[in-house]
Protein backbone atom coordinates (compact mmCIF):
# COMPACT_ATOMS: atom_id res chain seq x y z
CA UNK A 1 0.00 0.00 0.00
CA UNK A 2 1.09 3.91 -0.58
CA UNK A 3 0.65 7.06 1.08
CA UNK A 4 -2.13 9.37 -0.86
CA UNK A 5 -0.12 12.33 -2.19
CA UNK A 6 1.41 14.67 -0.63
CA UNK A 7 3.40 17.88 -1.45
CA UNK A 8 7.24 17.66 0.50
CA UNK A 9 9.62 19.94 2.13
CA UNK A 10 13.37 19.15 3.22
CA UNK A 11 14.15 22.59 5.03
CA UNK A 12 17.42 22.99 6.08
CA UNK A 13 17.16 24.65 9.41
CA UNK A 14 15.02 24.67 11.86
CA UNK A 15 13.48 28.09 11.50
CA UNK A 16 12.80 26.96 7.91
CA UNK A 17 10.83 23.95 8.80
CA UNK A 18 8.85 26.66 11.37
CA UNK A 19 8.10 28.39 8.86
CA UNK A 20 7.15 25.73 6.84
CA UNK A 21 4.87 24.27 9.88
CA UNK A 22 3.31 28.05 10.38
CA UNK A 23 2.14 27.81 6.52
CA UNK A 24 0.10 25.24 6.63
CA UNK A 25 -0.70 24.18 10.20
CA UNK A 26 -3.15 21.40 9.92
CA UNK A 27 -2.51 20.23 7.10
CA UNK A 28 1.07 19.52 7.51
CA UNK A 29 3.00 16.21 8.94
CA UNK A 30 6.81 16.53 10.08
CA UNK A 31 8.28 13.36 9.04
CA UNK A 32 11.58 12.35 11.07
CA UNK A 33 12.66 9.02 10.37
CA UNK A 34 9.58 7.54 9.26
CA UNK A 35 9.32 4.38 10.63
CA UNK A 36 5.83 5.22 12.85
CA UNK A 37 4.61 7.99 10.11
CA UNK A 38 5.20 6.11 7.08
CA UNK A 39 3.45 2.87 8.51
CA UNK A 40 0.30 5.21 9.34
CA UNK A 41 0.21 6.68 6.06
CA UNK A 42 0.57 4.06 4.27
CA UNK A 43 -2.49 2.40 5.55
CA UNK A 44 -3.94 5.67 5.09
CA UNK A 45 -5.05 6.38 8.12
CA UNK A 46 -3.56 9.86 8.31
CA UNK A 47 -3.41 12.07 4.70
CA UNK A 48 -1.14 15.09 5.48
CA UNK A 49 -0.80 17.32 1.88
CA UNK A 50 2.58 18.34 3.02
CA UNK A 51 5.08 16.67 4.86
CA UNK A 52 7.69 18.21 6.39
CA UNK A 53 11.24 16.30 6.65
CA UNK A 54 13.67 17.04 9.19
CA UNK A 55 15.94 14.74 8.31
CA UNK A 56 18.35 17.71 6.78
CA UNK A 57 18.68 19.56 9.58
CA UNK A 58 22.40 19.07 10.59
CA UNK A 59 21.68 20.57 13.80
CA UNK A 60 19.43 18.36 15.27
CA UNK A 61 21.51 15.17 15.06
CA UNK A 62 24.38 14.08 18.20
CA UNK A 63 24.86 13.61 21.89
CA UNK A 64 26.82 16.51 23.46
CA UNK A 65 28.03 17.12 27.01
CA UNK A 66 26.45 20.27 28.80
CA UNK A 67 28.02 20.31 32.68
CA UNK A 68 25.32 18.10 34.92
CA UNK A 69 23.61 16.84 31.36
CA UNK A 70 23.62 15.41 28.06
CA UNK A 71 21.77 16.58 25.07
CA UNK A 72 20.42 13.83 22.20
CA UNK A 73 19.80 15.74 19.23
CA UNK A 74 16.26 14.93 18.10
CA UNK A 75 17.04 13.74 14.72
CA UNK A 76 20.14 11.24 16.06
CA UNK A 77 19.04 7.67 15.17
CA UNK A 78 18.60 5.09 17.68
CA UNK A 79 21.43 2.90 16.63
CA UNK A 80 23.92 5.99 17.40
CA UNK A 81 22.35 6.84 20.96
CA UNK A 82 23.07 3.32 21.43
CA UNK A 83 26.41 3.21 20.64
CA UNK A 84 27.46 6.54 21.95
CA UNK A 85 29.77 6.86 24.31
CA UNK A 86 28.43 10.00 26.28
CA UNK A 87 24.97 8.05 26.56
CA UNK A 88 26.57 4.74 27.95
CA UNK A 89 28.76 6.57 30.63
CA UNK A 90 25.94 8.85 31.55
CA UNK A 91 22.59 7.40 31.19
CA UNK A 92 23.13 4.01 30.45
CA UNK A 93 19.71 3.13 31.05
CA UNK A 94 18.77 4.38 27.14
CA UNK A 95 21.11 2.56 25.86
CA UNK A 96 19.94 -0.25 27.69
CA UNK A 97 16.30 0.31 26.24
CA UNK A 98 17.56 1.36 22.66
CA UNK A 99 18.52 -2.50 22.48
CA UNK A 100 15.49 -3.77 22.65
CA UNK A 101 14.00 -1.48 20.61
CA UNK A 102 12.01 -2.80 17.48
CA UNK A 103 15.30 -4.26 15.02
CA UNK A 104 18.40 -3.19 13.79
CA UNK A 105 16.95 -1.88 10.01
CA UNK A 106 14.26 0.54 12.30
CA UNK A 107 17.01 1.33 14.72
CA UNK A 108 19.13 2.77 11.65
CA UNK A 109 16.24 5.08 11.12
CA UNK A 110 14.06 6.06 13.82
CA UNK A 111 14.89 8.60 15.88
CA UNK A 112 15.41 9.36 19.57
CA UNK A 113 13.03 12.60 19.31
CA UNK A 114 10.28 10.93 16.70
CA UNK A 115 10.01 7.91 19.16
CA UNK A 116 9.21 10.40 22.07
CA UNK A 117 7.42 12.97 19.94
CA UNK A 118 5.01 9.86 18.44
CA UNK A 119 3.97 9.17 22.23
CA UNK A 120 3.35 5.43 21.65
CA UNK A 121 2.35 4.46 25.10
CA UNK A 122 4.27 1.13 23.97
CA UNK A 123 7.51 2.56 23.23
CA UNK A 124 10.70 1.49 24.95
CA UNK A 125 12.08 5.11 25.03
CA UNK A 126 9.27 6.77 27.24
CA UNK A 127 9.91 4.93 30.84
CA UNK A 128 13.57 5.25 30.46
CA UNK A 129 13.65 9.21 29.53
CA UNK A 130 10.56 9.78 32.66
CA UNK A 131 12.77 7.95 35.06
CA UNK A 132 16.17 9.82 34.49
CA UNK A 133 14.10 12.98 34.95
CA UNK A 134 15.03 14.01 31.34
CA UNK A 135 13.35 17.51 29.96
CA UNK A 136 12.60 18.35 26.27
CA UNK A 137 13.34 21.40 24.48
CA UNK A 138 10.74 22.27 21.94
CA UNK A 139 10.89 25.65 19.66
CA UNK A 140 8.27 27.25 17.76
CA UNK A 141 7.99 30.59 16.38
CA UNK A 142 7.92 32.36 19.90
CA UNK A 143 11.53 30.70 20.65
CA UNK A 144 12.13 27.87 22.95
CA UNK A 145 10.96 26.26 25.63
CA UNK A 146 11.55 23.78 28.55
CA UNK A 147 9.16 20.98 29.27
CA UNK A 148 9.36 18.55 32.03
CA UNK A 149 9.71 14.52 31.49
CA UNK A 150 6.63 14.24 33.95
CA UNK A 151 4.84 17.17 31.69
CA UNK A 152 5.39 16.03 27.97
CA UNK A 153 3.49 13.04 28.02
CA UNK A 154 -0.10 14.23 28.19
CA UNK A 155 -1.93 11.03 26.21
CA UNK A 156 -2.29 8.41 24.13
CA UNK A 157 0.01 9.41 21.36
CA UNK A 158 -0.25 13.20 22.62
CA UNK A 159 2.48 15.49 23.77
CA UNK A 160 3.01 18.71 24.88
CA UNK A 161 4.43 19.63 21.81
CA UNK A 162 2.17 22.49 19.88
CA UNK A 163 1.06 22.04 16.10
CA UNK A 164 3.37 24.68 15.68
CA UNK A 165 6.23 23.60 17.89
CA UNK A 166 9.39 21.02 16.80
CA UNK A 167 11.42 18.90 19.30
CA UNK A 168 14.55 19.89 18.89
CA UNK A 169 16.60 18.22 21.83
CA UNK A 170 16.09 16.41 24.73
CA UNK A 171 18.58 17.10 28.37
CA UNK A 172 19.11 14.26 30.17
CA UNK A 173 20.40 14.72 33.58
CA UNK A 174 23.74 12.53 34.34
CA UNK A 175 23.45 9.37 36.26
CA UNK A 176 26.95 8.79 35.68
CA UNK A 177 28.08 5.55 37.39
CA UNK A 178 24.62 4.38 37.91
CA UNK A 179 23.70 0.48 37.30
CA UNK A 180 21.19 0.15 35.14
CA UNK A 181 18.18 -2.66 32.86
CA UNK A 182 15.68 -2.70 30.57
CA UNK A 183 13.51 -5.52 30.71
CA UNK A 184 10.86 -5.92 28.06
CA UNK A 185 8.08 -8.50 28.17
CA UNK A 186 7.34 -9.65 24.53
CA UNK A 187 5.44 -13.22 23.52
CA UNK A 188 7.65 -13.08 20.74
CA UNK A 189 10.75 -11.61 19.18
CA UNK A 190 10.12 -8.29 17.94
CA UNK A 191 7.31 -6.77 19.49
CA UNK A 192 6.11 -4.26 21.30
CA UNK A 193 6.54 -4.91 25.67
CA UNK A 194 3.21 -6.15 26.95
CA UNK A 195 5.00 -4.70 29.91
CA UNK A 196 8.23 -3.28 30.18
CA UNK A 197 10.42 -1.85 33.23
CA UNK A 198 13.43 0.93 32.45
CA UNK A 199 14.89 0.62 36.38
CA UNK A 200 18.56 2.58 37.33
CA UNK A 201 20.00 2.58 40.44
CA UNK A 202 22.70 3.87 42.64
CA UNK A 203 24.48 1.16 44.65
CA UNK A 204 26.44 2.24 47.28
CA UNK A 205 28.00 -0.98 49.94
CA UNK A 206 25.78 -3.46 48.50
CA UNK A 207 23.22 -0.69 49.25
CA UNK A 208 20.77 0.48 46.93
CA UNK A 209 20.98 4.24 47.83
CA UNK A 210 18.73 5.50 44.65
CA UNK A 211 16.14 4.15 42.17
CA UNK A 212 14.61 5.39 39.59
CA UNK A 213 11.54 3.11 38.22
CA UNK A 214 9.82 3.68 34.65
CA UNK A 215 6.87 2.07 33.44
CA UNK A 216 6.23 1.24 29.89
CA UNK A 217 2.58 0.23 28.36
CA UNK A 218 1.04 0.47 32.40
CA UNK A 219 -1.03 3.44 31.15
CA UNK A 220 -1.69 6.09 28.50
CA UNK A 221 1.18 7.23 29.01
CA UNK A 222 4.99 6.15 30.52
CA UNK A 223 4.80 6.49 34.44
CA UNK A 224 7.33 6.84 36.98
CA UNK A 225 6.96 4.05 39.76
CA UNK A 226 7.59 6.31 42.75
CA UNK A 227 6.49 4.05 45.22
CA UNK A 228 9.11 1.18 44.68
CA UNK A 229 11.44 4.25 44.00
CA UNK A 230 10.91 5.36 47.94
CA UNK A 231 10.48 1.51 49.38
CA UNK A 232 14.00 0.79 47.55
CA UNK A 233 15.76 3.52 49.22
CA UNK A 234 18.54 2.79 51.74
CA UNK A 235 17.54 -1.64 51.22
CA UNK A 236 20.01 -4.22 50.70
CA UNK A 237 20.37 -5.46 46.60
CA UNK A 238 18.69 -8.59 47.90
CA UNK A 239 16.50 -10.55 46.15
CA UNK A 240 13.85 -10.91 49.35
CA UNK A 241 14.38 -6.72 50.21
CA UNK A 242 13.79 -6.25 46.03
CA UNK A 243 11.05 -8.15 45.84
CA UNK A 244 8.80 -6.30 48.65
CA UNK A 245 9.47 -2.99 47.29
CA UNK A 246 8.80 -4.27 43.55
CA UNK A 247 5.48 -4.82 44.77
CA UNK A 248 4.47 -1.30 45.24
CA UNK A 249 4.90 -1.10 40.92
CA UNK A 250 1.35 -1.38 40.12
CA UNK A 251 0.45 1.77 42.24
CA UNK A 252 -1.60 4.12 40.85
CA UNK A 253 -1.44 2.34 37.36
CA UNK A 254 -3.87 2.07 34.44
CA UNK A 255 -2.81 -0.55 32.21
CA UNK A 256 -4.78 -1.49 29.19
CA UNK A 257 -6.55 -4.60 28.87
CA UNK A 258 -6.11 -6.52 24.79
CA UNK A 259 -5.40 -9.59 23.74
CA UNK A 260 -1.79 -10.12 25.16
CA UNK A 261 -3.29 -9.57 28.47
CA UNK A 262 -5.66 -7.95 30.88
CA UNK A 263 -5.01 -5.54 33.05
CA UNK A 264 -5.11 -7.61 36.37
CA UNK A 265 -2.30 -9.74 34.30
CA UNK A 266 -0.43 -6.47 33.64
CA UNK A 267 -0.54 -5.37 37.31
CA UNK A 268 1.24 -9.23 38.34
CA UNK A 269 3.35 -8.92 35.16
CA UNK A 270 4.55 -5.42 36.36
CA UNK A 271 5.79 -6.17 40.05
CA UNK A 272 7.49 -9.42 38.72
CA UNK A 273 9.19 -7.79 35.73
CA UNK A 274 10.26 -4.42 38.18
CA UNK A 275 12.09 -7.08 40.18
CA UNK A 276 14.12 -8.34 37.70
CA UNK A 277 14.82 -4.87 36.81
CA UNK A 278 15.91 -3.57 39.54
CA UNK A 279 18.11 -6.57 40.63
CA UNK A 280 19.62 -6.86 37.23
CA UNK A 281 20.52 -3.06 37.61
CA UNK A 282 21.85 -3.68 40.89
CA UNK A 283 24.24 -6.50 39.62
CA UNK A 284 26.17 -3.88 37.17
CA UNK B 1 6.82 15.72 -8.38
CA UNK B 2 10.23 16.18 -6.82
CA UNK B 3 13.72 15.43 -8.40
CA UNK B 4 15.74 13.05 -6.98
CA UNK B 5 19.46 12.16 -7.33
CA UNK B 6 21.39 8.92 -6.23
CA UNK B 7 23.53 6.48 -6.47
CA UNK B 8 22.78 2.97 -7.11
CA UNK B 9 24.23 0.00 -7.18
CA UNK B 10 27.22 2.21 -8.05
CA UNK B 11 25.72 3.93 -10.93
CA UNK B 12 24.11 7.71 -10.69
CA UNK B 13 20.75 7.73 -11.76
CA UNK B 14 18.22 11.04 -11.64
CA UNK B 15 14.46 11.12 -11.64
CA UNK B 16 11.26 13.35 -11.04
CA UNK B 17 9.53 11.14 -8.51
CA UNK B 18 6.15 11.67 -6.87
CA UNK B 19 6.95 12.61 -2.84
CA UNK B 20 5.00 9.30 -2.03
CA UNK B 21 6.75 7.12 -3.71
CA UNK B 22 8.71 4.47 -1.57
CA UNK B 23 12.19 3.52 -2.09
CA UNK B 24 11.43 -0.20 -2.67
CA UNK B 25 9.11 1.15 -5.71
CA UNK B 26 11.45 3.70 -7.40
CA UNK B 27 13.82 0.79 -7.18
CA UNK B 28 11.55 -1.84 -8.45
CA UNK B 29 9.24 -0.12 -10.57
CA UNK B 30 11.38 2.75 -11.75
CA UNK B 31 15.01 1.25 -12.16
CA UNK B 32 13.37 -2.20 -12.75
CA UNK B 33 15.88 -3.83 -9.87
CA UNK B 34 13.08 -6.12 -9.32
CA UNK B 35 16.10 -7.86 -6.77
CA UNK B 36 14.23 -6.32 -3.63
CA UNK B 37 11.24 -7.91 -2.95
CA UNK B 38 8.54 -6.40 -0.87
CA UNK B 39 7.05 -9.23 1.64
CA UNK B 40 4.49 -7.20 3.66
CA UNK B 41 2.47 -4.00 4.36
CA UNK B 42 3.91 -3.67 7.95
CA UNK B 43 7.29 -3.02 7.26
CA UNK B 44 7.60 -6.01 9.67
CA UNK B 45 9.48 -8.79 6.88
CA UNK B 46 12.62 -7.04 6.43
CA UNK B 47 12.53 -8.92 2.15
CA UNK B 48 12.86 -5.23 1.26
CA UNK B 49 16.28 -4.50 3.05
CA UNK B 50 18.75 -2.49 1.44
CA UNK B 51 21.26 -0.39 2.16
CA UNK B 52 21.13 3.27 2.39
CA UNK B 53 24.29 5.60 2.58
CA UNK B 54 26.28 2.31 4.57
CA UNK B 55 23.52 1.27 6.66
CA UNK B 56 20.59 -0.94 6.69
CA UNK B 57 16.98 -0.07 6.10
CA UNK B 58 13.36 -1.29 4.95
CA UNK B 59 13.25 0.75 1.71
CA UNK B 60 9.23 0.24 2.39
CA UNK B 61 9.31 2.05 5.36
CA UNK B 62 11.67 4.77 3.40
CA UNK B 63 10.73 7.77 0.76
CA UNK B 64 12.41 8.24 -2.36
CA UNK B 65 13.30 11.71 -1.79
CA UNK B 66 14.27 10.81 1.49
CA UNK B 67 16.91 8.75 -0.44
CA UNK B 68 17.55 11.93 -2.43
CA UNK B 69 21.66 12.60 -2.34
CA UNK B 70 22.23 9.24 -0.68
CA UNK B 71 24.02 5.63 -1.58
CA UNK B 72 21.79 2.98 -1.93
CA UNK B 73 22.90 -0.92 -2.12
CA UNK B 74 20.69 -3.48 -3.26
CA UNK B 75 21.21 -7.39 -3.63
CA UNK B 76 21.95 -6.65 -7.17
CA UNK B 77 24.72 -4.68 -5.97
CA UNK B 78 26.52 -7.03 -4.06
CA UNK B 79 28.17 -9.08 -6.49
CA UNK B 80 31.47 -7.81 -7.64
CA UNK B 81 32.62 -8.88 -10.88
CA UNK B 82 30.82 -11.43 -11.76
CA UNK B 83 32.31 -12.70 -8.35
CA UNK B 84 29.24 -13.79 -5.55
CA UNK B 85 29.85 -11.55 -2.53
CA UNK B 86 31.04 -14.01 0.66
CA UNK B 87 27.86 -13.82 2.40
CA UNK B 88 25.86 -15.06 -0.71
CA UNK B 89 28.22 -18.18 -1.48
CA UNK B 90 27.93 -18.74 2.21
CA UNK B 91 24.02 -18.79 1.53
CA UNK B 92 24.72 -20.86 -1.42
CA UNK B 93 27.28 -23.21 0.59
CA UNK B 94 24.77 -23.61 3.39
CA UNK B 95 21.92 -23.84 2.17
CA UNK B 96 20.72 -20.83 3.73
CA UNK B 97 16.96 -20.56 1.49
CA UNK B 98 14.28 -22.51 0.37
CA UNK B 99 11.80 -20.38 -1.31
CA UNK B 100 14.15 -18.01 -1.99
CA UNK B 101 12.15 -15.25 -1.05
CA UNK B 102 13.28 -13.29 2.56
CA UNK B 103 16.87 -14.38 1.16
CA UNK B 104 17.44 -10.90 -0.43
CA UNK B 105 16.52 -9.16 2.62
CA UNK B 106 18.26 -12.05 4.64
CA UNK B 107 21.75 -11.32 2.70
CA UNK B 108 21.81 -7.55 2.96
CA UNK B 109 21.06 -7.56 6.82
CA UNK B 110 23.53 -10.21 7.12
CA UNK B 111 26.23 -7.96 5.69
CA UNK B 112 25.53 -5.24 7.77
CA UNK B 113 25.57 -7.56 11.14
CA UNK B 114 28.97 -8.59 10.25
CA UNK B 115 30.23 -4.89 9.25
CA UNK B 116 29.15 -4.34 12.82
CA UNK B 117 30.46 -7.61 14.23
CA UNK B 118 32.59 -9.53 12.87
CA UNK B 119 32.35 -12.50 14.67
CA UNK B 120 29.10 -12.99 16.24
CA UNK B 121 27.78 -15.31 18.35
CA UNK B 122 25.13 -17.50 17.14
CA UNK B 123 23.04 -15.45 19.71
CA UNK B 124 23.93 -12.36 18.29
CA UNK B 125 23.11 -13.70 14.56
CA UNK B 126 19.92 -14.36 15.63
CA UNK B 127 19.26 -10.77 17.43
CA UNK B 128 20.92 -9.16 14.59
CA UNK B 129 18.22 -10.60 11.49
CA UNK B 130 15.41 -10.27 14.04
CA UNK B 131 13.68 -7.63 11.60
CA UNK B 132 13.66 -10.85 9.05
CA UNK B 133 11.06 -13.17 8.75
CA UNK B 134 11.06 -16.12 6.95
CA UNK B 135 8.07 -17.81 6.43
CA UNK B 136 9.75 -21.17 5.37
CA UNK B 137 11.01 -21.04 8.74
CA UNK B 138 14.70 -21.66 7.61
CA UNK B 139 16.54 -19.36 9.90
CA UNK B 140 18.73 -22.60 11.10
CA UNK B 141 20.60 -22.64 8.02
CA UNK B 142 20.07 -18.71 7.83
CA UNK B 143 22.41 -18.53 10.74
CA UNK B 144 24.55 -21.77 9.68
CA UNK B 145 25.35 -19.26 6.51
CA UNK B 146 26.16 -16.25 8.81
CA UNK B 147 28.43 -18.16 10.51
CA UNK B 148 30.41 -19.85 7.60
CA UNK B 149 30.70 -16.22 6.07
CA UNK B 150 31.92 -15.28 8.88
CA UNK B 151 35.17 -17.70 8.92
CA UNK B 152 33.68 -19.20 11.77
CA UNK B 153 32.42 -22.75 12.24
CA UNK B 154 29.10 -23.90 12.16
CA UNK B 155 27.09 -25.12 15.32
CA UNK B 156 25.88 -28.06 14.10
C1 LIG C 1 8.77 -2.84 12.42
C2 LIG C 1 8.81 -1.80 13.49
C3 LIG C 1 8.99 -2.18 14.81
C4 LIG C 1 9.05 -1.22 15.83
N1 LIG C 1 9.24 -1.66 17.10
C5 LIG C 1 9.34 -0.75 18.10
C6 LIG C 1 9.58 -1.16 19.44
O1 LIG C 1 9.71 -2.34 19.74
N2 LIG C 1 9.65 -0.20 20.40
C7 LIG C 1 9.52 1.14 20.11
O2 LIG C 1 9.62 1.97 21.01
N3 LIG C 1 9.33 1.56 18.85
C8 LIG C 1 9.22 0.66 17.84
N4 LIG C 1 9.00 1.10 16.55
C9 LIG C 1 8.83 2.56 16.28
C10 LIG C 1 10.17 3.26 16.25
O3 LIG C 1 10.59 3.51 17.56
C11 LIG C 1 10.12 4.58 15.51
O4 LIG C 1 11.42 4.89 15.14
C12 LIG C 1 9.68 5.77 16.31
O5 LIG C 1 8.48 5.48 16.97
C13 LIG C 1 9.44 6.96 15.42
O6 LIG C 1 10.63 7.65 15.15
P1 LIG C 1 10.84 8.29 13.73
O7 LIG C 1 12.05 9.12 13.81
O8 LIG C 1 10.82 7.26 12.71
O9 LIG C 1 9.57 9.29 13.65
P2 LIG C 1 8.48 9.49 12.52
O10 LIG C 1 7.80 8.23 12.19
O11 LIG C 1 9.06 10.25 11.39
O12 LIG C 1 7.48 10.45 13.32
C14 LIG C 1 6.65 9.96 14.34
C15 LIG C 1 5.69 11.08 14.79
O13 LIG C 1 6.37 12.08 15.54
C16 LIG C 1 6.29 13.35 14.90
N5 LIG C 1 7.63 13.93 15.05
C17 LIG C 1 8.80 13.29 14.73
N6 LIG C 1 9.85 14.06 15.06
C18 LIG C 1 9.36 15.20 15.59
C19 LIG C 1 9.98 16.37 16.13
N7 LIG C 1 11.32 16.50 16.20
N8 LIG C 1 9.17 17.38 16.59
C20 LIG C 1 7.82 17.23 16.55
N9 LIG C 1 7.19 16.14 16.06
C21 LIG C 1 7.94 15.13 15.58
C22 LIG C 1 5.85 13.07 13.49
O14 LIG C 1 5.11 14.14 12.95
C23 LIG C 1 5.02 11.82 13.64
O15 LIG C 1 3.72 12.15 14.04
C24 LIG C 1 8.92 0.17 15.51
C25 LIG C 1 8.75 0.57 14.19
C26 LIG C 1 8.68 -0.41 13.17
C27 LIG C 1 8.50 0.04 11.75
S1 LIG D 1 8.35 -5.31 2.63
FE1 LIG D 1 9.57 -3.96 3.77
S2 LIG D 1 9.53 -4.88 5.71
FE2 LIG D 1 8.19 -6.16 4.62
S1 LIG E 1 13.24 -19.14 2.35
FE1 LIG E 1 11.12 -18.91 2.01
S2 LIG E 1 10.67 -17.14 3.18
FE2 LIG E 1 12.67 -17.59 3.76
Amino acid sequence: MIPAQFDYVAPTSVEDALAALAEHGDDAKIIAGGQSLLPVLRMRLNAPEIVIDLGRIDSLRGVRDDGDAIVIGAMTPHSVVGADPLVNEHALLIARAVEHLADAQVRHRGTFGGALAHADPAGDLGAPVRALGASFVIQGAGGTRTVSADDFFVDLFETAIGDDEILTAVRVPKHTGWGAHYEKFVRVAHQWPIVAVAATVRVEGGAIAEARIGLTNMGSTPLRATAVEAALAGQPATEDAVRAAAAHAAERTSPPSDLNGDADYRRHLATVITRRAVLAAAGG
Amino acid sequence: MTRISLTVDGAAVSDDVEPRMLLVQYLRERLGKTGTVIGCDTSNCGACTVHLDGTSVKSCNVLAVQADGGEVTTIEGLAQDGQLHPVQEAFRECHGLQCGFCTPGMIMQSVDLLKENPKPSEEEIRLGLEGNLCRCTGYHNIVRAVQHASGQGVTS
